[in-house]
């Protein structure tokens, strides 16, 4: 007889669930199990009812002549291009929204997160009335909204006619709003400007080198250089002695009446502004919230030392605040990203052709290929959504507080 | 001699502080003119003010509340509000296409959700628990109708499935997982053979039955509150399993989690409604065709779910490391640790985060209607192509854009207060 | 037909399991109505009045449909329907028809495999200007920006008709017809292009219809009209002989008021039509005696329905133009009933 103060239990199949050393094993190998069967189910069903339909999985459609003109474009496009042209179009639309909309947003939901902590009551009041007045009603409303006031208050090219017009244009003549867009003078890139480019660029590279310098003196000594000044002339001055000692190469290509529209300059269409504006408009309330909770995270007492250390308080800002503040207001800032480029989605609603309106509206339309031209779809909304989370998660790891 | 001493015995009053300094005068000083800049902002502020109320109120003040269509407006007077197309469509804007006499059970439905809300949100009133869990299916049924055993039934069946596990481990069977799975394949056999038969005799003895009426009907804000509150509602336990599944130690499990949810979040909702309106078909045995109110709730619920696992993610991750060894040092298995430790405390901290979802998705409800569904954003459109309202915009919009508002800032208030209140608690 | 009723609570919501079977007459009586997709808002179409009640050209087409098979114009579900997902919806079964002013096309009918019924409303693309603009003709019409509606044919009919004439233009899309009016009169685009009685339609309620103007030229054929899945050539028959039957019936003079009274005619055809002689041919498609009978008797006639929803008394006010019965100069014309 053994004494084995440890008896051996014999294996019996109930231990797969009850016993904990089984339980993890086996309830992965169910889980796989269902999660395959329900997986091949779901696909034989569709093949099934795509057979039953008379159709079949092929992307050939994508090489076919679209058909459709697209009015907003970034690259050529005539309605003799493929669909896949005019989903790129879309791509590059919803895009262009996209990067557009988040710069907007950010500078203004900082500026109405900084201004609702105001010490003066009506400015914080009128802060908090505009947070909650775009937090509280859906995106979708703002941007019919948002059209409808840039259609009905913004004169017709027509009202700029005439010898007594109703309308004039903006800047010396340079810019026109409409209600189908406003228009810019667009730039004329002549003989020799690739020169000032590079020296713009050299200039820029100076300004970097300047700033590290006066970092490392600081660092070293503790004293400050001056350096705002400098970076400015060190940016303007050679640039525009340049342009001068080539004969002005870049001239402005200024946009005027002419048949039924505005010709040249650069047009841009009101879908496009109401769109770009409304989701700006909806997500800076957001932005504005979480700039204004990041700077209250930042404890009174940090001020205070600063303070006590003597520090100006707009050093305190930039030296200890900001940079405390940026680590809580980052992540949730880029995840509002995410956010406004999902929700350009709703292009539709303005007639802006983003990708959802030509992939995934016209093209699913007119060739019927409904599978395909969604899988496409959420493919490029999920591949921009991971680039934007990992964004978040190098950001986090590089920047996380090391804790104990 | 005149005595001249002179001590005061009494101390002077307190100089009340200069006028300019208190009341009114003191507050708009203080909180207005502090300084040049200030003053700037304030008399900035005021200007944007009056501009935008300068138009807007004699427009709104003035509308129109009892024409018989827009033409009428217009030959009345064409620069001030319509809101007759309010007057007559606010009952659809409400109740969609619900049959008129029987406005009472949705409005029943909506004023049982803020009793049934009244035990989760408030724990002195705990013990009226069941009521919010019998509350689902009473809204079912008041809002599609039927015979009232069909649904009573679904909860008839769990009943009896709950306690065929009580009874079937505390008597007949030890392992707890083996009585599981005995009380659930009972739970099927009732639900795939009795449960058919059971309802109809209960009908035929006892019937209580409301007229049925179809998704379809169902719009305006009762649609919007359906597929919200649903979505949610169902949501929540999707979500806490997935949010479990992210932060297990299984990687297969937490592969296929986080797959789900870096899916869902990584997709516009737009997308998913799409594939609810036009793929879904697809996916199900062929000639499978079920209502699109359902297919709409299915893809909201899913897209919720992964939201809310991501917000009881933050709960969890709130929680110190501490409560999990605590728990497992006590002796309680994994279910039961979350169960009685983790999770209430976990589900506390991220109440307000919840809320937010929430509040997010009755928002995200108005995209129904770019697949047809007659939300109050849709029903904007059906308006709008009457002959009679054709041509109508501000009315509407700033009419649905106000209702939204005032649901969705109740809530954030509310879920601003729960914050300040649990941060006190802590 | 097979039932899940694994819950009841799903049940309850109206999971219903079943093969779109050939016979979709058979599955429309199981059901007890008909489902039929409709536009989510069209004027004069399909929309919904101040009394919740679905009206329309194309809900009447489906109430008479409706009419004949269950002798109650009431038993109908409409299912609103995007144009993008009204295909779709007709192939799976989640409708027994489309009446969405839907174009009949070749592709459409090969290869999307859709039955058309027959035309209920002939149309043609048009333009519409402000007379100010000073333009008489769509030629003229060279760098104009042009409001549309998406996901309709009238875009790619657009685009090849600038093509042909060596012009340019800008589209400006819309989501509906009543966003594109609201951009034309603000002036965002020129001129506004749909299906030219729509166009008059829009013109005849604007504030000042004198202002605007419809240009002579079509640029296309429309012929709406509803239709079906292929393979049930019973069902295509039904909806195709009450389409019909409403055109006869205009051509007769028979009304929704006076269907009564012609039991003494000496037409033949009417007899057999309002199934009131001896003969009954409606046997042959599976319905009974009356059903067209009750089909006119749901919304009248042809042109009843029509000025119902689309001419004067509708406040629509579109002419009848081609779509007058062939007797009165239109081209409408039905097969002879026999």
């Amino acid at each position: 007889m053994s004494s084995s103060s440890f008896p051996e239990e014999k294996f019996r199949w109930g231990m797969l669930l009850s016993d904990t050393r089984y339980r993890g094993t086996s309830l992965q190998v169910i889980t796989f199990i269902v999660f395959v069967a329900v997986f091949f189910w779901l696909v034989d069903n569709t093949l099934k009812n795509l057979a039953l339909l008379g159709k079949d999985v092929s992307f050939d459609f994508l090489w076919i002549r679209a058909g459709y003109d697209i009015n907003q474009r970034l690259i050529p496009y005539t309605n003799d291009s493929t669909h896949a042209m005019a989903a790129l179009v879309g791509i590059l639309n919803t895009l262009l929204c996209a990067f557009v909309g988040c710069i907007i947003a950010t500078i203004l939901g900082v500026f109405v997160g900084i201004l609702r902590l105001s010490k003066n009551w009506i400015v914080a009041k009128l802060m908090s009335v505009y947070i909650e007045g775009f937090r509280n009603v859906p995106v979708l409303l703002w941007i019919v909204m948002v059209f409808a006031l840039l259609t009905e208050f913004t004169p017709a090219p027509k009202a700029f006619k005439g010898a007594n017009p109703e309308a004039s244009m903006f800047l010396f003549d340079s810019i026109a709003i409409t209600n189908r867009g406003t228009y810019f003078p667009a730039p004329v890139w002549g003989e020799g400007s690739i020169w000032l480019l590079i020296v713009f660029f050299l200039s820029v590279f100076a300004v970097l080198t300047l700033k590290r310098h006066s970092t490392k003196v600081k660092r070293a000594t503790g004293k400050d250089l001056p350096t705002f000044w400098i970076s400015i002339l060190l940016l303007v001055a050679p640039v525009v002695a340049v342009y001068f000692f080539l004969g002005k190469p870049i001239t402005l290509n200024y946009p005027f009446l002419k048949g039924f529209n505005f010709k040249e300059g650069i047009h841009l269409r009101n879908s496009f502004i109401a769109l770009t504006l409304a989701l700006a408009l909806y997500t800076s309330a957001f932005i504005a919230e979480i700039v204004r909770a990041g700077i209250l995270a930042i404890s009174k007492g940090q001020t205070e030392a600063a303070a006590s250390l003597g520090m100006r308080p707009n050093k305190i800002m930039n030296l200890i605040i900001l940079p405390q503040a940026l680590r809580v207001i980052v992540p949730p800032l880029i995840s509002n990203y995410l956010n406004l480029t999902k929700n350009s989605s709703l292009a539709i609603a303005v007639g802006y052709m983003d990708v959802r309106g030509t992939l995934g509206g016209i093209t699913l339309n007119q060739t019927g290929r409904e599978l395909e031209s969604m899988l496409l779809l959420m493919g490029f909304y999920l591949s921009v959504s991971l680039l934007i989370s990992s964004v978040i998660n190098f950001y986090n790891r590089s920047f996380q507080i090391v804790v104990r | 001699m005149a005595n001249v001493e002179y001590v005061r015995d009494k101390e002077i009053p307190p100089a009340p502080p200069p006028l300019i300094e208190v009341g009114v005068i003191g507050w708009v000083r203080q909180n207005l003119f502090s300084s040049w800049f200030n003053s700037l902002l304030t008399i900035l502020s005021l200007y944007f003010i009056f501009v935008c109320l300068v138009d807007f109120i004699p427009w709104a003040w003035g509308g129109h509340w009892n024409t018989k269509s827009l033409r009428e407006c217009l030959d009345l007077d064409p620069n001030v509000a319509c809101f007759s197309v309010l007057a007559a469509r606010w009952e659809q804007l409400l109740f969609g296409l619900y049959p008129a006499e029987e406005y009472w059970r949705p409005t029943l439905t909506f004023v049982l959700l803020i009793l049934s809300i009244i035990p989760i949100l408030f724990s002195r009133y705990f013990r009226y628990f069941w009521f919010s869990v019998i509350y689902p299916g009473l809204a079912i049924w008041l809002l599609w109708g039927g015979s009232f055993w069909s649904i009573a039934i679904v909860y008839i069946g769990l009943i009896l499935g709950v306690g065929a596990y009580f009874i079937l481990s505390s008597k007949l069977i030890k392992t707890t997982s083996v009585s599981l799975l005995a009380a659930f394949i009972f739970t099927l056999f009732f639900f795939g053979f009795l449960s058919d038969f059971l309802a109809r005799f209960l009908a035929n003895v006892l019937p209580i039955s409301l007229p049925f009426i179809e998704s379809l009907k169902m719009g305006g804000f009762t649609l919007s509150l359906i597929v919200g509150v649903s979505g949610i509602v169902a949501s929540f336990p999707i979500g806490i399993l997935l949010a479990l599944g992210r932060q297990s130690n299984l990687p297969l499990i937490k592969m296929i989690c986080v797959g789900f949810i870096e899916f869902i979040r990584g997709v516009p909702l737009i997308t998913l409604l799409f594939v609810a309106s036009v793929l879904l078909n697809y996916f199900l045995p062929p000639g499978t065709n079920f209502d699109i109110v359902l297919r709409v709730v299915i893809m909201v619920t899913l897209f919720s779910a992964a939201y809310m696992a991501e917000v009881i993610r933050g709960g969890l991750a709130g929680l110190p490391l501490g409560q999990h060894e605590a728990s497992a040092s006590l002796g309680l298995n994994y279910w039961q640790s979350q169960r009685l430790i983790i999770m209430p405390q976990a589900l506390k901290i991220s109440i307000p985060g919840i809320v937010n979802t929430f509040i997010g998705l009755f928002k995200d409800t108005t995209l129904v209607s770019i697949i047809s569904l007659r939300d109050p954003v849709g029903l904007a459109s059906t308006i709008r192509a009457d002959a009679k309202w054709n041509g109508i915009y501000w009315e509407l919009y700033i009419a649905i854009g106000l209702m939204f508002f005032i649901v969705c800032f109740g809530m954030s208030q509310y879920s601003q207060y729960l914050e300040r209140k649990l941060k006190t608690d802590n | 037909m097979k039932k899940i009723s694994f819950l009841g609570l799903v049940a309850a919501v109206g999971l219903t399991a079943g093969m779109v079977s050939a016979a979709t007459l058979d599955d429309v009586k199981a059901r007890g109505n008909l489902n039929c997709g409709v536009s989510g808002g069209a004027p004069g179409f399909a929309t919904v009045d101040d009394n919740g009640k679905n009206v329309g050209f194309d809900v009447d087409y489906c109430r008479a449909l409706a009419s004949a098979i269950f002798g109650d114009p009431m038993a109908v579900k409409f299912v609103p329907l995007t144009s993008a997902v009204r295909f779709t919806a007709l192939a799976a079964g989640e409708v027994d028809i489309l009446a969405r002013n839907t174009t009949w096309t070749y592709s459409r009918d090969t290869d999307l495999k859709q039955t058309f019924l027959g035309v209920n409303y002939y149309d043609g693309q048009g333009f519409m200007v402000k007379k100010d603009l000073g333009v008489s003709s769509t030629l003229e019409l060279d760098g104009a920006t042009v409001c549309i509606q998406v996901g309709t044919t009238t875009e790619l009919n657009l685009a090849d008709y600038f093509k042909e004439n060596g012009m340019s233009y800008e589209p400006v899309p819309t989501a509906d017809n009543a966003e594109s009016q609201q951009q034309y009169l603000a002036g965002a685009c020129d001129t506004y292009t749909t299906d030219a009685s729509a166009l008059h339609g829009t013109r005849v309620n604007l504030e000042n219809p004198d202002d605007h103007l419809v240009l002579p030229e079509i640029i296309s054929k429309e012929p709406l009209g509803p239709l079906v899945r292929h393979g049930d050539d019973q069902w295509a028959d039904i909806g195709r002989w009450v389409l019909n039957a409403l055109v006869i019936a205009e051509e007769k003079g028979i009304t929704q008021a006076n269907i009564d009274s012609w039991k003494d005619t000496k037409d033949a055809e009417i007899h057999r039509l309002l199934g009131t002689g001896d003969t009954d041919i409606l046997a042959m498609m599976g319905m009974p005696k009356n059903a067209l009978y009750n089909a006119i008797k749901a919304g009248g006639n042809y042109g009843e329905i029509f000025e119902n929803n689309l001419g004067a008394t509708s406040g629509i006010n579109i002419e009848r133009g081609v779509n007058a019965s062939w007797t009165k100069g239109g081209i409408l014309y039905s097969p002879p009933f026999r």
